[in-house]
């Protein structure tokens, strides 16, 4: 399952102090994936060690009755031991009820307390219902848990989300399994240019250039799902998506050349050249 | 017997059942579940001590693919 991919993850960023905090957390890896959509389980686990993230998101549903229990399952191929398991409340439209599905996935994962909240607004968009997202991670922070929450692209709401204790912000890039990578760079980079906690493009990335770009942008992570599931080789994908995020934030540490917007700038010497004829 | 619902669909348990005979019923004793009874969280450790009421509403989970 997916070994040539395991002995190639090499890349960290040069900085091996470059590491991503989240609450009490740090890892090496600034990707994170779902585990939604794949063809079957086997496919799920090959890329998800190809992409070489850490945290892998997980959803919460009920179990179906009467199927056989000794099917395989997801928590057996992504072993909460080797992999930070993000439970989240995808599919919720109420405060309520997705604070009792995190509360059902602490118990489940034995008390580990780091949650991605996503309240949903509208089932077409699946755009987030901020007011029920704040007020689900009020319930949330005050019962311990460490919330990483799904959001607008609005600074507002985000530093609302910041201010109340969030330990990640997770604004949108474009519509959730949308595929339409980053919409509005400009209100991402104000989000992260106020955060303190990181910031986290959650939703819409739809390639590695989309990755890359969020990562040059100064987020400090990029979450996705479909864009690695839904590739026709995910596990290639998966690849892509863990390099563009490396370069990316390669890219952003290193600190990019200024733009000259009218004018060309020559690499090469404009002295010593061989006689010229006049132009 | 007692009317409780289970993840929405209704069933008739015996009296005196608690959770953990229903969690071996359904094959489900040693997975990774998590058990909630009308609201609240049952906690793995109280599976053998919690009891089942007519008109409980029963929710169990496991965790699947997402994002």
């Amino acid at each position: 399952m997916g070994k040539q991919y395991q002995t190639e993850k090499t890349g960290q960023p040069m900085n091996d102090m470059d590491a991503l905090i989240i609450g009490e957390h740090s890892f090496h890896s600034r990707l994170l994936v779902g585990s939604g959509k794949y063809r079957d389980l086997e496919q799920t686990r090959s890329a998800i060690i190809g992409s070489g993230a850490e945290i892998v998101t997980v959803a919460i549903r009920r179990t179906n009755i009467g199927q056989n229990s000794n099917e395989p399952n997801l928590l057996s191929v992504i072993p909460p031991g080797e992999f930070t398991i993000l439970p989240n409340s995808a599919g919720c439209y109420l405060a309520e009820d997705a604070v009792r599905t995190l509360r059902l996935a602490r118990e489940l994962l034995e008390g580990r307390n780091l949650v991605k909240l996503e309240v949903l607004g509208d089932a077409k968009t699946l755009y987030p219902n901020m007011p029920e997202t704040l007020k689900a991670a009020k319930i949330l922070i005050k019962d311990g848990f460490e919330v990483m929450a799904y959001c607008s692209d609005d600074p507002i709401q985000a530093r609302m989300l910041e201010d109340i204790g969030c330990v990640a912000v997770m604004p949108l890039a474009s519509l959730i399994g949308s595929g339409m990578g980053i919409l509005n760079p400009w209100n991402i980079g104000i989000i992260i240019e106020q955060s303190h906690v990181p910031v986290i493009i959650d939703a819409g990335v739809g390639t590695a250039s989309d990755a890359a770009i969020a990562m040059e942008l100064g987020c400090d992570a990029v979450l996705m799902n479909s864009a690695i599931a839904h590739a026709s080789d995910p596990v290639r994908m998966a690849r892509a998506m863990m390099n563009a995020v490396i370069a990316g934030r390669d890219a952003f540490l290193a600190g990019r050349m200024p733009r000259h917007h009218y004018h060309g700038d020559p690499s090469s010497p404009t002295s010593g050249l061989i006689e010229l004829n006049e132009q | 017997m007692n009317n409780i619902r289970v993840n929405g669909e209704s069933c008739k348990v015996p009296g005196g059942w608690r959770v953990s005979d229903l969690l071996l019923d359904l094959g489900h004793i040693g997975g990774r579940i998590a058990v909630e009874r009308n609201g609240e969280i049952v906690p793995r450790s109280d599976y053998e001590q919690v009891s089942l009421q007519a008109n409980d509403n029963i929710e169990i989970v496991s965790a699947i693919g997402g994002g």
